[in-house]
Protein backbone atom coordinates (compact mmCIF):
# COMPACT_ATOMS: atom_id res chain seq x y z
CA UNK A 1 0.00 0.00 0.00
CA UNK A 2 1.75 3.50 -0.48
CA UNK A 3 2.43 5.97 1.69
CA UNK A 4 -0.56 8.33 0.04
CA UNK A 5 -3.45 5.35 0.26
CA UNK A 6 -2.48 4.59 3.94
CA UNK A 7 -2.94 7.91 5.19
CA UNK A 8 -6.04 8.32 3.26
CA UNK A 9 -7.54 5.27 4.72
CA UNK A 10 -6.25 6.39 8.58
CA UNK A 11 -7.24 9.64 8.37
CA UNK A 12 -10.58 11.58 7.51
CA UNK A 13 -11.83 15.15 7.93
CA UNK A 14 -14.00 17.13 10.60
CA UNK A 15 -15.31 20.36 9.99
CA UNK A 16 -14.87 23.22 12.67
CA UNK A 17 -15.15 26.65 12.37
CA UNK A 18 -13.16 28.51 10.14
CA UNK A 19 -12.36 31.25 12.65
CA UNK A 20 -11.16 28.29 15.88
CA UNK A 21 -8.97 26.67 13.01
CA UNK A 22 -7.23 30.47 12.89
CA UNK A 23 -7.08 30.58 16.19
CA UNK A 24 -5.63 27.15 16.26
CA UNK A 25 -2.96 28.37 13.50
CA UNK A 26 -1.85 31.05 15.65
CA UNK A 27 -1.67 29.02 18.63
CA UNK A 28 0.00 26.13 17.37
CA UNK A 29 3.26 28.12 16.13
CA UNK A 30 4.15 27.91 19.73
CA UNK A 31 3.41 24.38 20.53
CA UNK A 32 5.67 21.32 19.57
CA UNK A 33 2.61 20.10 17.85
CA UNK A 34 3.31 20.13 13.67
CA UNK A 35 0.48 21.29 12.60
CA UNK A 36 -3.70 21.68 13.86
CA UNK A 37 -4.65 18.17 12.66
CA UNK A 38 -2.34 16.87 15.46
CA UNK A 39 -3.28 19.65 18.42
CA UNK A 40 -6.83 18.79 17.63
CA UNK A 41 -6.22 14.63 17.63
CA UNK A 42 -4.68 15.49 21.04
CA UNK A 43 -6.93 17.24 22.13
CA UNK A 44 -9.74 14.92 21.33
CA UNK A 45 -7.72 11.96 22.85
CA UNK A 46 -7.15 13.55 26.19
CA UNK A 47 -11.29 14.33 26.03
CA UNK A 48 -11.55 10.61 25.48
CA UNK A 49 -9.86 9.33 28.38
CA UNK A 50 -11.54 11.32 31.12
CA UNK A 51 -14.85 9.70 29.92
CA UNK A 52 -13.62 5.80 30.57
CA UNK A 53 -15.40 4.94 34.28
CA UNK A 54 -14.40 3.10 36.79
CA UNK A 55 -16.76 0.17 36.85
CA UNK A 56 -15.67 -3.32 39.04
CA UNK A 57 -14.58 -6.33 36.93
CA UNK A 58 -15.36 -8.98 39.10
CA UNK A 59 -18.67 -10.54 39.96
CA UNK A 60 -19.67 -10.90 43.69
CA UNK A 61 -19.04 -14.66 43.32
CA UNK A 62 -16.12 -14.12 42.06
CA UNK A 63 -14.77 -11.88 44.48
CA UNK A 64 -15.34 -14.54 47.12
CA UNK A 65 -13.22 -16.65 44.82
CA UNK A 66 -10.12 -14.13 44.92
CA UNK A 67 -10.52 -13.07 48.28
CA UNK A 68 -9.73 -17.41 49.35
CA UNK A 69 -6.97 -17.53 46.50
CA UNK A 70 -5.48 -14.06 48.11
CA UNK A 71 -5.74 -15.40 51.66
CA UNK A 72 -3.73 -18.30 50.80
CA UNK A 73 -0.85 -16.45 49.79
CA UNK A 74 -1.19 -14.44 52.47
CA UNK A 75 -2.00 -11.34 50.76
CA UNK A 76 -4.77 -10.69 53.01
CA UNK A 77 -5.79 -11.77 56.25
CA UNK B 1 -9.34 3.05 40.29
CA UNK B 2 -8.52 3.60 36.65
CA UNK B 3 -10.19 1.14 34.82
CA UNK B 4 -8.48 -1.34 32.50
CA UNK B 5 -6.82 -0.34 29.44
CA UNK B 6 -9.94 -0.53 26.62
CA UNK B 7 -12.59 -0.56 29.12
CA UNK B 8 -12.48 -4.06 29.69
CA UNK B 9 -10.45 -6.96 31.78
CA UNK B 10 -9.88 -9.55 29.25
CA UNK B 11 -9.99 -12.85 30.80
CA UNK B 12 -9.75 -15.85 28.05
CA UNK B 13 -8.93 -18.14 30.65
CA UNK B 14 -11.18 -20.98 30.04
CA UNK B 15 -12.81 -23.14 33.51
CA UNK B 16 -15.36 -25.87 34.29
CA UNK B 17 -17.10 -28.09 31.54
CA UNK B 18 -15.93 -25.65 28.61
CA UNK B 19 -12.65 -26.36 29.46
CA UNK B 20 -13.06 -29.95 29.71
CA UNK B 21 -14.62 -29.83 26.15
CA UNK B 22 -12.37 -27.59 24.47
CA UNK B 23 -9.13 -29.47 26.26
CA UNK B 24 -10.61 -32.77 24.28
CA UNK B 25 -10.90 -30.30 20.71
CA UNK B 26 -7.16 -29.32 22.03
CA UNK B 27 -5.45 -32.84 21.53
CA UNK B 28 -6.90 -33.59 17.95
CA UNK B 29 -5.90 -29.92 16.65
CA UNK B 30 -2.33 -29.23 14.99
CA UNK B 31 0.44 -28.32 17.31
CA UNK B 32 2.79 -25.42 17.58
CA UNK B 33 5.82 -25.75 20.05
CA UNK B 34 6.44 -22.16 21.98
CA UNK B 35 9.20 -21.31 24.45
CA UNK B 36 8.32 -20.60 27.91
CA UNK B 37 8.90 -16.82 27.65
CA UNK B 38 5.94 -16.72 24.49
CA UNK B 39 3.93 -18.81 26.91
CA UNK B 40 4.17 -16.26 29.66
CA UNK B 41 2.71 -13.95 27.30
CA UNK B 42 -0.19 -16.00 26.50
CA UNK B 43 -1.05 -16.56 30.05
CA UNK B 44 -1.06 -12.81 30.57
CA UNK B 45 -3.21 -12.56 27.38
CA UNK B 46 -5.84 -14.98 28.86
CA UNK B 47 -5.14 -12.88 32.50
CA UNK B 48 -5.87 -9.54 31.07
CA UNK B 49 -2.57 -8.14 31.93
CA UNK B 50 -2.41 -7.21 28.22
CA UNK B 51 -5.65 -6.12 27.77
CA UNK B 52 -7.74 -5.16 25.22
CA UNK B 53 -5.53 -8.01 23.51
CA UNK B 54 -6.86 -10.99 23.46
CA UNK B 55 -4.09 -12.64 21.16
CA UNK B 56 -0.97 -12.49 19.41
CA UNK B 57 -1.76 -9.51 16.97
CA UNK B 58 -3.69 -9.46 13.66
CA UNK B 59 -1.86 -7.31 10.77
CA UNK B 60 -3.65 -4.00 11.29
CA UNK B 61 -3.26 -3.95 14.86
CA UNK B 62 0.93 -5.06 14.61
CA UNK B 63 1.50 -2.23 11.72
CA UNK B 64 -0.69 0.29 13.67
CA UNK B 65 1.87 -0.03 16.55
CA UNK B 66 4.96 -0.09 14.53
CA UNK B 67 3.98 3.51 12.84
CA UNK B 68 1.86 5.03 15.14
CA UNK B 69 2.19 3.44 18.39
CA UNK B 70 -1.71 2.98 18.66
CA UNK B 71 -3.92 -0.25 18.02
CA UNK B 72 -5.80 -0.14 15.04
CA UNK B 73 -9.13 1.36 17.35
CA UNK B 74 -6.81 4.02 18.02
CA UNK B 75 -5.34 2.61 21.84
CA UNK B 76 -1.88 3.51 22.60
CA UNK B 77 0.15 0.53 22.44
CA UNK B 78 4.07 0.65 21.90
CA UNK B 79 4.98 -3.16 22.04
CA UNK B 80 4.34 -5.83 19.02
CA UNK B 81 2.68 -8.80 21.02
CA UNK B 82 2.85 -11.02 18.04
CA UNK B 83 3.84 -15.20 17.91
CA UNK B 84 6.39 -15.72 15.36
CA UNK B 85 6.55 -19.60 13.27
CA UNK B 86 8.57 -21.17 10.30
CA UNK B 87 6.33 -21.66 7.33
CA UNK B 88 7.00 -25.23 7.84
CA UNK B 89 5.22 -25.39 11.33
CA UNK B 90 1.89 -24.19 10.05
CA UNK B 91 1.80 -25.32 6.54
CA UNK B 92 -1.36 -27.56 7.25
CA UNK B 93 -3.13 -24.33 8.51
CA UNK B 94 -5.49 -21.96 6.83
CA UNK B 95 -6.77 -19.02 8.05
CA UNK B 96 -9.75 -19.49 10.03
CA UNK B 97 -8.59 -22.85 11.66
CA UNK B 98 -8.27 -23.43 15.39
CA UNK B 99 -4.50 -24.43 16.50
CA UNK B 100 -3.02 -25.73 19.59
CA UNK B 101 -0.01 -24.47 21.54
CA UNK B 102 2.22 -26.36 23.51
CA UNK B 103 5.20 -25.65 25.94
CA UNK B 104 8.40 -25.97 24.18
CA UNK B 105 9.77 -26.88 27.41
CA UNK B 106 7.51 -29.00 29.19
CA UNK B 107 6.03 -30.65 26.30
CA UNK B 108 2.22 -29.25 27.85
CA UNK B 109 -1.32 -28.44 26.34
CA UNK B 110 -1.51 -24.78 27.21
CA UNK B 111 -4.13 -23.07 24.78
CA UNK B 112 -6.10 -22.86 21.85
CA UNK B 113 -5.07 -19.95 19.04
CA UNK B 114 -7.89 -19.20 16.85
CA UNK B 115 -5.79 -18.14 13.47
CA UNK B 116 -7.27 -15.24 12.23
CA UNK B 117 -4.10 -14.24 10.51
CA UNK B 118 -0.97 -16.10 9.01
CA UNK B 119 0.98 -12.55 7.73
CA UNK B 120 4.69 -11.09 6.31
CA UNK B 121 6.90 -8.98 8.32
CA UNK B 122 9.45 -6.84 7.71
CA UNK B 123 12.50 -7.47 10.41
CA UNK B 124 14.41 -4.60 9.84
CA UNK B 125 10.91 -1.95 10.15
CA UNK B 126 10.28 -3.49 12.85
CA UNK B 127 13.20 -3.25 14.80
CA UNK B 128 13.63 0.61 13.52
CA UNK B 129 10.25 1.53 15.11
CA UNK B 130 10.51 -0.48 17.67
CA UNK B 131 14.22 -0.05 19.14
CA UNK B 132 14.59 2.96 17.26
CA UNK B 133 18.00 1.44 15.58
CA UNK B 134 18.95 -1.38 13.76
CA UNK B 135 22.29 -2.67 15.81
CA UNK B 136 22.20 -6.12 16.48
CA UNK B 137 24.41 -5.56 19.52
CA UNK B 138 20.88 -4.34 21.22
CA UNK B 139 19.53 -7.70 22.63
CA UNK B 140 16.42 -6.83 21.42
CA UNK B 141 17.39 -6.10 17.65
CA UNK B 142 19.17 -9.19 17.97
CA UNK B 143 16.25 -11.25 19.10
CA UNK B 144 13.92 -9.87 16.21
CA UNK B 145 16.42 -10.74 13.74
CA UNK B 146 16.74 -14.66 15.38
CA UNK B 147 12.28 -14.62 15.12
CA UNK B 148 11.10 -16.60 12.13
CA UNK B 149 9.68 -15.94 9.11
CA UNK B 150 5.59 -15.38 9.33
CA UNK B 151 3.34 -14.01 12.32
CA UNK B 152 0.36 -15.73 13.45
CA UNK B 153 -2.43 -12.99 14.63
CA UNK B 154 -5.75 -14.22 16.14
CA UNK B 155 -7.26 -14.85 19.91
CA UNK B 156 -6.41 -17.44 22.29
CA UNK B 157 -8.07 -19.80 24.84
CA UNK B 158 -6.01 -21.22 27.93
CA UNK B 159 -6.17 -24.30 29.07
CA UNK B 160 -3.68 -24.92 31.26
CA UNK B 161 -0.65 -22.78 32.75
CA UNK B 162 2.74 -23.32 32.47
CA UNK B 163 4.85 -24.00 35.41
CA UNK B 164 5.85 -21.11 37.86
CA UNK B 165 8.40 -20.99 39.99
CA UNK B 166 6.91 -18.13 41.98
CA UNK B 167 3.36 -19.22 42.05
CA UNK B 168 3.15 -16.80 45.26
CA UNK B 169 4.25 -14.20 43.72
CA UNK B 170 2.14 -14.16 41.02
CA UNK B 171 -1.26 -12.30 40.92
CA UNK B 172 -3.25 -11.39 38.24
CA UNK B 173 -5.14 -7.91 37.50
CA UNK B 174 -8.48 -9.46 38.59
CA UNK B 175 -6.38 -10.30 42.37
CA UNK B 176 -4.35 -6.74 42.27
CA UNK B 177 -7.67 -4.81 41.50
CA UNK B 178 -9.47 -6.54 44.64
CA UNK B 179 -6.57 -6.43 46.68
CA UNK B 180 -5.90 -2.75 46.16
CA UNK B 181 -9.87 -1.96 46.90
CA UNK B 182 -9.39 -4.45 50.21
CA UNK B 183 -6.97 -1.99 51.44
CA UNK B 184 -8.70 0.71 51.14
CA UNK B 185 -6.13 1.85 48.37
CA UNK B 186 -7.66 4.49 46.06
CA UNK B 187 -4.54 5.99 44.37
CA UNK B 188 -1.48 3.59 43.51
CA UNK B 189 1.61 3.86 41.70
CA UNK B 190 3.52 1.02 40.40
CA UNK B 191 7.05 0.18 40.54
CA UNK B 192 8.75 -1.78 37.42
CA UNK B 193 12.11 -2.97 37.98
CA UNK B 194 14.51 -6.03 36.70
CA UNK B 195 17.04 -5.39 39.41
CA UNK B 196 17.57 -5.56 43.73
CA UNK B 197 16.56 -2.57 45.10
CA UNK B 198 19.48 0.11 45.95
CA UNK B 199 18.54 3.13 48.45
CA UNK B 200 18.05 5.04 45.36
CA UNK B 201 15.18 2.57 44.65
CA UNK B 202 13.77 2.53 47.97
CA UNK B 203 13.90 6.17 47.85
CA UNK B 204 12.21 6.93 45.00
CA UNK B 205 9.36 4.28 45.90
CA UNK B 206 8.80 6.19 49.18
CA UNK B 207 8.65 9.28 47.74
CA UNK B 208 6.41 8.47 45.22
CA UNK B 209 4.43 6.42 48.13
CA UNK B 210 4.29 9.94 50.20
CA UNK B 211 1.56 11.07 48.26
CA UNK B 212 -0.83 7.84 47.43
CA UNK B 213 -2.11 5.41 49.16
CA UNK B 214 -0.13 2.58 47.94
CA UNK B 215 3.20 1.19 46.19
CA UNK B 216 2.77 -2.03 43.76
CA UNK B 217 6.17 -3.23 43.20
CA UNK B 218 5.88 -5.31 40.49
CA UNK B 219 9.69 -7.13 39.02
CA UNK B 220 9.79 -8.44 35.58
CA UNK B 221 10.26 -11.93 35.78
CA UNK B 222 11.82 -13.84 32.81
CA UNK B 223 14.29 -13.72 30.48
CA UNK B 224 16.78 -10.84 31.16
CA UNK B 225 20.40 -10.25 29.38
CA UNK B 226 23.70 -11.33 30.93
CA UNK B 227 24.43 -9.46 33.99
CA UNK B 228 20.73 -8.79 35.16
CA UNK B 229 20.05 -9.95 38.74
CA UNK B 230 18.63 -13.29 38.88
CA UNK B 231 14.72 -13.52 39.41
CA UNK B 232 15.10 -15.03 42.55
CA UNK B 233 17.68 -12.96 44.22
CA UNK B 234 15.50 -10.05 43.30
CA UNK B 235 12.18 -11.46 45.31
CA UNK B 236 14.80 -12.23 48.26
CA UNK B 237 15.89 -8.40 48.20
CA UNK B 238 12.15 -6.83 47.65
CA UNK B 239 10.90 -9.65 50.56
CA UNK B 240 13.75 -7.99 52.89
CA UNK B 241 13.55 -4.57 52.13
CA UNK B 242 9.72 -5.05 52.71
CA UNK B 243 10.23 -7.04 55.77
CA UNK B 244 12.11 -4.36 57.59
CA UNK B 245 12.09 -0.83 55.85
CA UNK B 246 8.04 -0.88 54.55
CA UNK B 247 4.64 -0.53 56.60
CA UNK B 248 2.97 -3.87 55.62
CA UNK B 249 -0.19 -2.42 54.70
CA UNK B 250 1.51 0.14 52.11
CA UNK B 251 3.14 -2.03 50.04
CA UNK B 252 2.48 -4.99 47.91
CA UNK B 253 5.16 -7.07 45.97
CA UNK B 254 4.02 -9.29 42.68
CA UNK B 255 5.67 -10.32 39.68
CA UNK B 256 5.29 -9.45 36.04
CA UNK B 257 6.28 -12.66 33.87
CA UNK B 258 7.65 -11.46 30.94
CA UNK B 259 10.48 -11.10 28.82
CA UNK B 260 12.29 -7.54 29.29
CA UNK B 261 12.67 -5.91 25.86
CA UNK B 262 14.70 -3.36 26.56
CA UNK B 263 12.68 -0.70 24.19
CA UNK B 264 13.29 1.72 26.40
CA UNK B 265 11.10 4.68 25.48
CA UNK B 266 8.16 2.52 23.92
CA UNK B 267 8.47 -0.05 26.40
CA UNK B 268 7.89 2.47 28.89
CA UNK B 269 4.53 3.15 27.51
CA UNK B 270 4.31 -0.64 27.52
CA UNK B 271 4.88 -0.85 31.46
CA UNK B 272 2.82 1.81 32.33
CA UNK B 273 -0.20 0.43 30.26
CA UNK B 274 0.02 -3.05 32.54
CA UNK B 275 0.28 -1.69 35.64
CA UNK B 276 -2.89 0.35 34.41
CA UNK B 277 -4.52 -2.89 34.18
CA UNK B 278 -3.32 -4.03 37.46
CA UNK B 279 -5.53 -1.20 39.03
CA UNK B 280 -2.39 1.45 39.48
CA UNK B 281 -2.90 4.81 39.29
CA UNK B 282 0.50 5.91 38.52
CA UNK B 283 3.36 4.71 37.39
CA UNK B 284 7.00 5.75 38.13
CA UNK B 285 9.45 6.35 35.25
CA UNK B 286 13.03 6.88 36.15
CA UNK B 287 16.21 7.71 34.34
CA UNK B 288 16.76 5.50 31.17
CA UNK B 289 13.94 3.52 31.76
CA UNK B 290 13.58 -0.06 30.03
CA UNK B 291 16.80 0.92 28.41
CA UNK B 292 19.99 -0.54 27.85
CA UNK B 293 23.82 0.50 27.18
CA UNK B 294 23.96 3.95 25.84
CA UNK B 295 21.34 3.36 23.27
CA UNK B 296 18.84 5.47 24.44
CA UNK B 297 18.54 9.57 25.87
CA UNK B 298 18.39 9.37 29.68
CA UNK B 299 14.63 11.04 29.41
CA UNK B 300 14.06 9.71 26.76
CA UNK B 301 11.46 7.27 28.39
CA UNK B 302 10.04 10.00 29.88
CA UNK B 303 9.33 12.57 27.51
CA UNK B 304 7.51 10.06 25.28
CA UNK B 305 4.47 10.12 27.64
CA UNK B 306 3.84 13.56 26.04
CA UNK B 307 2.20 11.73 23.09
CA UNK B 308 -0.10 9.82 25.16
CA UNK B 309 -3.08 12.27 26.66
CA UNK B 310 -5.33 9.21 27.06
CA UNK B 311 -3.05 7.03 28.39
CA UNK B 312 -5.37 6.49 31.34
CA UNK B 313 -2.49 6.15 34.26
CA UNK B 314 -0.04 9.22 35.25
CA UNK B 315 3.60 9.06 35.25
CA UNK B 316 5.74 10.21 37.80
CA UNK B 317 8.77 11.52 36.50
CA UNK B 318 11.97 11.54 38.38
CA UNK B 319 15.71 12.90 37.95
CA UNK B 320 18.30 10.42 38.76
CA UNK B 321 18.89 10.55 42.07
CA UNK B 322 22.51 10.54 44.04
CA UNK B 323 24.03 10.90 47.54
CA UNK B 324 25.00 14.19 47.96
CA UNK B 325 27.57 14.48 50.69
CA UNK B 326 27.14 17.87 50.96
CA UNK B 327 23.17 18.28 51.50
CA UNK B 328 23.45 15.45 53.60
CA UNK B 329 21.57 12.66 51.88
CA UNK B 330 19.97 11.69 49.08
CA UNK B 331 19.15 14.37 46.18
CA UNK B 332 19.25 14.84 42.30
CA UNK B 333 20.15 17.82 40.23
CA UNK B 334 16.49 19.99 40.79
CA UNK B 335 17.51 19.62 44.33
CA UNK B 336 20.93 19.79 45.05
CA UNK B 337 23.11 22.85 44.43
CA UNK B 338 26.43 20.92 44.99
CA UNK B 339 29.23 20.06 42.39
CA UNK B 340 29.59 16.68 41.01
CA UNK B 341 32.24 16.13 43.77
CA UNK B 342 30.16 15.83 46.20
CA UNK B 343 27.72 13.64 44.75
CA UNK B 344 27.84 9.87 44.68
CA UNK B 345 25.84 7.82 42.39
CA UNK B 346 24.58 4.73 42.08
CA UNK B 347 26.13 2.82 40.12
CA UNK B 348 24.74 -0.87 38.87
CA UNK B 349 28.25 -1.69 37.37
CA UNK B 350 29.80 -0.90 40.79
CA UNK B 351 27.63 -2.48 43.12
CA UNK B 352 27.65 -5.56 40.63
CA UNK B 353 31.49 -5.40 40.64
CA UNK B 354 31.15 -5.28 44.82
CA UNK B 355 28.56 -8.44 45.05
CA UNK B 356 30.47 -10.17 42.52
CA UNK B 357 33.44 -9.84 44.77
CA UNK B 358 31.85 -11.09 47.76
CA UNK B 359 31.77 -7.81 48.96
CA UNK B 360 28.61 -5.36 50.95
CA UNK B 361 28.07 -1.69 48.64
CA UNK B 362 28.25 0.83 51.30
CA UNK B 363 25.23 0.75 53.30
CA UNK B 364 24.36 4.31 52.09
CA UNK B 365 23.85 2.86 48.72
CA UNK B 366 22.57 -0.33 49.23
CA UNK B 367 20.71 -1.53 52.72
CA UNK B 368 23.07 -4.29 54.68
CA UNK B 369 19.97 -7.15 55.27
CA UNK B 370 19.86 -6.87 51.18
CA UNK B 371 23.64 -6.94 50.74
CA UNK B 372 24.12 -9.86 52.85
CA UNK B 373 20.78 -11.63 51.13
CA UNK B 374 22.44 -11.00 47.89
CA UNK B 375 25.53 -12.96 48.79
CA UNK B 376 23.80 -15.93 49.74
CA UNK B 377 24.03 -16.69 46.12
CA UNK B 378 27.35 -17.97 44.67
CA UNK B 379 26.61 -16.27 41.16
CA UNK B 380 23.46 -13.64 41.56
CA UNK B 381 23.69 -12.41 38.29
CA UNK B 382 22.65 -13.79 34.75
CA UNK B 383 25.28 -15.92 33.11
Amino acid sequence: MTEEKTKSKNFTSILIPTSLYKKLEEKVKETEFSSVSSLVTHIIREYLAKLEEEKEVFSEEEEEEIKERLRALGYID
Amino acid sequence: MPPPHGGRLINRVLKGKERDRRLKEALELPKIKLPSEYIKDIENIAHGVFSPLEGPMIQEDYLNVLENMRLSNDLPWTIPIVIDVDEEEIKTVKEGDNITIICLEEEKLIAILHVEEVYDYDKEKHVEKVFGIKDPAHPGVAKTYGMKEKLLGGKIDLIDHSANPYYKYTLWPVETRLLFKERGWRTIVGFQTRNAPHTGHEYVQKTALTFTDGLFINPVIGRKKKGDFKDEVILAAYEELIKHYYLKDRAVLAILRTEMRYAGPREAIFHAIVRKNFGCTHFIVGRDHAGVGNFYPPYAAQEIFDEFPDLGIIPIFFKEFFICKKCGGMANEKTCPHPEEYRVRFSGTVIRKLLQQGKKPPKEIMRPEISEIILKWKNPFVE
